[in-house]
């Protein structure tokens, strides 16, 4: 036993040690690639980019609402004037990008960085007041005046933390700055109390206050009661998106080139001429206009990159303007076209005979037996094209497409009701329905053209 | 130093001892004594009920003193199963500043109080005693026996309630006596036993010094010819003896160890094993520089100890000592050994439970001399296992529950003056302040003062700058202090409601009246009263206004439930105070509940004659009492209302004078015209406030620095529109083309079908066709139901939740003609 394990351990030694030989010079090679082959860095740097909301990346636009921002959170950190805003923006606008940019330089301002306390709370997470309150304690670290005992009843905790905030003034306490993400949430909390007391805070000789509220509803005011709104002080900003093309051009020349601190200066030179050659390209420009006019959150261009981004390889160095067309057909592909292409003959058969009753009932719900009976009589007449499926077969397809969720029940299924007289509706519009039939491959000829029409057998 | 750490982490584990005794209320095991046993060590301390017990608090240096007065096992507490029951001592330094004059004497380092505060809890977590300690009840007049002034050994005169000093009363002064004479009598017997060598030495020394303590403080002598002073107890004096020990560090202590000769060690321990009766007399005292002397000594018998013990089981301990350098030269001269009794001592008691020693640095701010001290301070102690005879005699005190705000105010107080305190392992559950003082940190940069005459004006345009006075609300203030102030005269009770759009100056109102009062009742002119304010929005539900009213009124804390039935029998008996309560119960409407009940029972205990108690309510809505409140609720708050009406703009106008008073900051028709708008929108004079301070920002921005003008009329109009704007219209304008287009297709759709909604497919078809004609490449569903999410997130658009997918139904959230009016534009 021991000297089989001896052995064993010998030929372990021996092995790790070959192996070790033998990958001293691949590891050294490896290393020399990695330098040597800046694809993987390429990848790294601009994956983060389009991922993370890095607070380093420019702020498009917004400079101005940047400025009323970052007076507003600095009077409240210097001077210990309390203040609530509201930022408003569709998403995809900048908000969260805004603020963090906002934060950050605020930060980096001497004497403000440990003056002041952050509390980020995210209308998501923070489902209700009690938890909320929960969190603000935490971030406020104050359960460590007490222990965890803070973290009793509902009504404890608010007390609690009024008395804290009631506590401080305006010249001796330690601003706060509260960030409330999904702002509309908490407008859904019972009572408001959460906003109520926020706001009134900061319209009172407390404990200085800044509440910035982050929301992409426009209506936002409206939801807020009356007393809430009175201690709100109506600071509004909105962030609308609001440049146009050859700036959006701009932004993507700017999202796609390389940082000058790149290792390999010649690949980033040779990367950011060829963004440059793309930016001028037509297709690149068309690909680009046609994103724009869909969307201009700059969160949906950040996709387009990205599905163009991974095309590259250490083969293929450079993002091409094929790469841009095909992200861009990636991203516009209509997602229940695509389910089409995949289903059976059968299926299809079904779908088309749902289409035809469709245009004969003018869009009133129809059942299995009425699509059955519409299916036979395309059957046949054409016996020879489709096989003539039995009727639990065909059950079982229909059944299939309402599991695809192209089929719905117009009323909930009840247990008892009779499949067969069950009341659908079809979920796919007949523009859809005809350019799937154009994609499908092998479809039969009849089939096709009793798409295009009902009386084809005739 | 490492020994030492590694001690600390090894926690004692509590058990009981003897048999559960049944409390009445069954679901209480109660016991009469518990036994600890700290991990490393074999050796155990027993605690008995009746019995002063220090407790672990927030403060390492100055535990809690308590009288342990029951043991039970609480199964309704999931972790904590063992409690304890006690009657606290409080020392001097926990007693609120603001009160401490009130002694009118410089107070002993050794003088606790017995806390006679019924509101303060006293049930604790068993595991947080620490172990016991000595307290003596002495007579008002008495003298303390400066002799005994040992760590150990507390004192009692007096009893403080929160209020004032009381001398004991006799009942408890001859309890406590019984206590402690009952101690030395109850030992008596094991005396004649024989000793055993078996017991570590050190054991047997303190039990020695815990007997001179006894004979000290039974006699009130300083001389006692029989004493026994094993090497311990002698060293114990010695280390108290240093005459003014500056500030000896515990490594310092290490070091000397480390620096001490094996030799002497060697000797020591040798004499100690074999004759402790014959060690006469102290090398201490001859030593020339007593400050190096006593940590040799610990060290040493640090040393000894381990030496003797090869399990090495127990753990260096030193006694905090507070005698005056020349007291204690003259005792340890006058002690008498008396080995037998040691010997015996220690044979009785075996059982030493050694707890986690903490080293700490402490300030005396003892102005006999300033001794500052390092050292260890023994967490556990010698159990007296003597105490059962007293136990019986010891009638059952009431059990109390004290408000522990007090304490815990002087505790955190404390550790701020204290060098940096230790948060404690774990402190006592009923110490936890229900409504401890959370306090924000305060900021470490002084807040910049307004620098300029704009940064001036929005300071005081802040709507938190309170004015000294309100004006434009003069009359309502008028009726109000009347109401109140007559309420007051009378001694009598009543209701008043007030109500007004919000920001009409309705709580500014009252908390002036208020103000007013209070002066008036300084200057004697009305009766004194007490205030009272709850918010109903500051509540989380509305039977918590109870509990927050009883609070603010007594301190106590209770449940709901509870705490409306104390306040309703305070309210309705006669004569509990003679003082008038004020409640202001602001955002009445919240406390609406199904039954009512609340409301009715804040207006009902006005009614009573015995109550004084006025009631201010405060809401929006003028109608209220008939609109939410059954009839015998609005009944019983009567017709004395008062309605604010919003300001107009003369007031504001006014407002904003008068907070401007004598900086030139505004033009007069920008003040004009923030005052006419508002007064069109609202009347809120936080709105006009909020409008004026975003103008000054405006004008700051806009100007050149250096040249700080006055604010003018198209900063005021910019701030207006800013604020007030719709940006409905901005929004469909900076939307894509894509969005733009389906926004068209839904007002082609519904102009088609007629109705104010669509479904997704029919705007979908209308969708298709605007593209094809307007040139757009094919919109795919998916894009076009993004591009419809994506207006339905900023409600420009109401949807159904997507799932509906093509039946999904839509409508516009904004007028036709807005959409038309900014679709127009481009």
């Amino acid at each position: 036993m021991s000297s089989r394990k001896s052995k064993s351990n010998n030929l372990i030694h021996t092995e790790y040690l070959s192996q070790n030989e033998r990958d001293r010079p691949r590891v050294a090679e490896r290393r020399q690639r990695e330098t040597a082959d800046p694809r993987q860095n390429v990848q790294r740097i601009l994956r983060e980019r389009f991922c993370h909301q890095s607070s380093h990346s420019n702020l498009f636009g917004v400079q101005v609402q940047y400025k009323h921002l970052i007076e507003l959170l600095k009077r409240t950190a210097i001077h210990g004037e309390s203040n609530s805003v509201l930022i408003i923006g569709p998403r995809g606008s900048g908000k969260t990008m805004l603020i963090n940019h906002a934060l950050k330089e605020l930060m980096e301002v001497e004497d403000v960085s440990e003056n002041v306390l952050q509390v980020h709370l995210n209308g998501l997470l923070q489902i209700n007041d009690k938890i909320a309150l929960k969190e603000i304690t935490r971030q406020l670290n104050l359960e460590n005046v007490v222990g965890d005992k803070v973290f009793g009843s509902f009504a404890e905790n608010l007390s609690f933390i009024l008395e804290a905030l009631k506590k401080g003034d305006r010249t001796s306490s330690c601003p706060v700055i509260f960030i409330l993400d999904e702002f509309d949430l908490f407008a859904h909390h019972r009572n408001q109390t959460l906003l109520y007391n926020l706001f009134d805070i900061s319209q009172s000789a407390q404990t200085p206050i800044a509440v910035i509220g982050l929301t992409c509803r426009l209506d936002i005011l409206e939801l807020l009661e009356k007393r809430v709104k009175s201690r709100f002080s109506h600071r509004q900003m909105h962030l609308m998106n609001s440049f146009g093309f050859p700036q959006y051009l701009k932004i993507f020349k700017e999202q796609l080139s390389l940082p000058t601190e790149f290792p390999d200066k010649l690949f980033a030179e040779k990367w950011n001429e060829n963004v440059q050659c793309l930016s001028e390209d037509k297709s690149v420009q068309e690909v680009l206009q046609k994103h724009f006019n869909i969307s201009k959150s700059l969160r949906s261009l950040h996709m387009l990159l990205m599905l163009a981004l991974s095309r590259v390889t250490t083969s293929h160095p450079f993002i091409t303007a094929a790469d841009l067309m095909e992200a861009n057909q990636l991203c516009s592909m209509d997602s229940k076209a695509n389910i089409v292409h995949g289903l059976s003959v059968l299926e299809i058969c079904l779908i088309i005979a749902m289409k035809h009753l469709n245009d004969i009932y003018e869009e009133e719900p129809f059942n299995f037996q009425m699509v059955y009976n519409e299916f036979q009589k395309f059957v046949q007449r054409k016996a020879h094209s489709v096989y003539n499926f039995e009727k639990p077969v065909v059950m079982k397809a229909f059944e299939h497409l309402q599991q695809l969720e192209l089929i719905r029940p117009v009323e909930r299924t009840s247990v008892n009701a009779q499949r067969e007289y069950q009341l659908m509706k079809l979920l796919l519009d007949n523009t859809q329905i005809m350019n799937a039939l154009q994609k499908y491959p092998n479809c039969p000829t009849d089939v096709r053209q009793w798409a295009t029409s009902s009386l084809s057998w005739l | 130093m490492a020994y030492c750490s590694t001690r600390l982490k090894s926690r004692p584990t509590y058990s009981w001892v003897g048999s559960p005794l049944l409390d009445r209320k069954l679901h209480y095991q109660t016991y009469k004594e518990m036994s600890v046993t700290s991990k490393g060590c074999s050796t155990e301390i027993r605690i008995q009920v009746g019995q002063f017990v220090l407790v672990e608090g927030n403060d390492d240096e100055n535990p809690y003193v308590a009288k342990l007065i029951e043991l039970f096992e609480d199964v309704s507490e999931p972790y904590c199963k063992k409690r304890a029951r006690v009657q606290w001592f409080i020392r001097f330094c926990e007693i609120s500043v603001s009160k401490q004059h009130l002694l009118g004497r410089k107070p002993d380092v050794q003088e606790i109080f017995w806390y006679d505060y019924p509101a303060c809890n006293s049930n604790i977590d068993a595991e947080t005693i620490s172990g016991p300690v000595q307290v003596v009840a002495l007579a008002p007049d008495e003298v303390l026996p400066t002799a005994l002034k040992n760590e150990k050994t507390f004192f009692v005169k007096l009893s403080w309630n929160e209020e004032n000093f009381k001398p004991l009363s006799p009942e408890l002064f001859a309890e406590l006596n019984k206590l402690q004479e009952g101690s030395p009598r109850g030992q008596k017997p094991m005396k004649t036993k024989n000793s055993s060598i078996d017991s570590p030495s050190w054991t047997t020394a303190k039990h020695g010094v815990k007997r001179i303590e006894l004979r000290h403080s039974t006699s009130k002598s300083h001389q006692i010819p029989t004493h026994l002073v094993t090497p311990r107890a002698r060293k114990r004096l010695e280390l108290g003896s240093l005459p003014v020990t500056p500030h000896t560090r515990i490594s310092q202590k290490i070091s000397q160890v480390s620096l001490e000769s094996p030799r002497r060690t060697k000797r020591k321990v040798a004499s100690e094993i074999t004759s402790p009766s014959k060690r006469s007399q102290p090398d201490g005292l001859q030593t020339s520089s007593p400050a190096l002397k006593a940590p040799e000594k610990t060290g040493e018998r640090r040393r000894s100890c381990a030496e003797q013990d090869k399990a090495s089981h127990e753990r260096p301990m030193i006694l905090r000592t507070r005698v005056p350098a020349l007291k204690t030269t003259e005792i340890s001269q006058e002690i008498t050994l008396d080995p037998l009794r040691g010997g015996k001592r220690s044979s009785v008691v075996p059982s030493v439970v050694l707890k986690p020693q903490k080293i700490k640095k402490r300030f005396l701010d003892d102005s006999k001399n300033d001794k500052e001290e390092e050292e260890f301070l023994p967490a556990a102690e010698i159990a007296d296992s003597d105490s059962e005879e007293e136990e019986a005699s010891t009638p059952s005190l009431p059990r109390k529950t004290r408000s522990c705000v007090s304490r815990n105010l002087h505790s955190s107080m404390k550790s701020s003056l204290h060098t940096p305190s230790k948060t404690p392992k774990k402190t006592p559950k009923p110490r936890m302040p229900h409504s401890a003082t959370p306090q924000i940190r305060s900021r470490n940069l002084a807040v910049r003062g307004p620098a300029s005459v704009l940064e001036e004006a929005r300071l005081s345009l802040h709507v938190s700058a309170v004015p000294d006075s309100l004006p434009c609300r003069e009359k309502e203030f008028q009726d109000i202090y009347n109401f109140v102030e007559s309420k007051l005269l009378d001694h009598t009770g009543g209701c008043m409601y007030i109500s007004g759009v919000p920001g009409t100056g309705k709580t500014a109102t009252v908390h002036e009246v208020i103000h007013c009062l209070q002066q008036a009742a300084q200057a004697n002119d009305v009766p004194p009263f007490q205030y009272i304010e709850v918010n109903g929005m500051k509540l989380t539900e509305p039977h918590q206004v109870y509990v927050q009213i009883l609070q603010k009124m007594t301190g106590q804390k209770a449940t709901a439930s509870h705490a409306a039935e104390l306040l309703a029998k305070r309210f309705r008996t006669q004569g509990s105070s003679q003082e008038t309560t004020v409640l202001l119960v602001d955002e009445l409407d919240l406390l609406w509940t199904q039954k009512q009940d609340v409301m009715y029972n804040l207006f009902d205990w006005p009614t009573h004659k015995e109550a004084q108690l006025v009631v201010l309510t405060i809401a929006n809505t003028m109608d209220l009492p008939e609109r939410i409140m059954m009839n015998r609720v609005s009944s019983r708050l009567g017709f004395t209302r008062m309605s604010f009406q919003p300001y107009t703009y003369r007031q504001l106008q006014q407002i904003l004078m008068s907070r401007l008073k004598h900086l030139k900051a505004f033009e007069d028709d920008a003040i004009q015209l923030v005052a006419r708008k508002v007064a069109a929108l609202s009347g809120d004079a936080r709105r006009c406030l909020d409008i004026c301070r975003r103008a000054t920002e405006i004008c700051e921005s806009c100007q050149n620095p250096g040249s700080p003008g006055q604010v003018t009329v198209a900063h005021l109009l910019k701030a207006v529109d800013e604020m007030f704007s719709s940006a409905y219209i901005t929004a469909i304008k900076n939307s894509s083309v894509m969005e733009q287009s389906f926004l068209r297709a839904i007002l082609a759709e519904f102009r088609r079908s007629g109705l104010e909604e669509a479904t997704f497919q029919q705007v979908y078809r209308q969708h298709v066709e605007l593209c094809r004609m307007e040139g757009l490449p094919y919109p795919t569903m998916s894009e076009t139901m993004a591009v419809c999410s994506h207006l339905g997130s900023c409600r420009l658009l109401l949807v159904e939740p997507s799932r509906n997918d093509l039946l999904l139904r839509v409508r516009l959230n904004v007028s036709q003609g807005d959409v038309l009016y900014a679709l127009k534009e481009e």
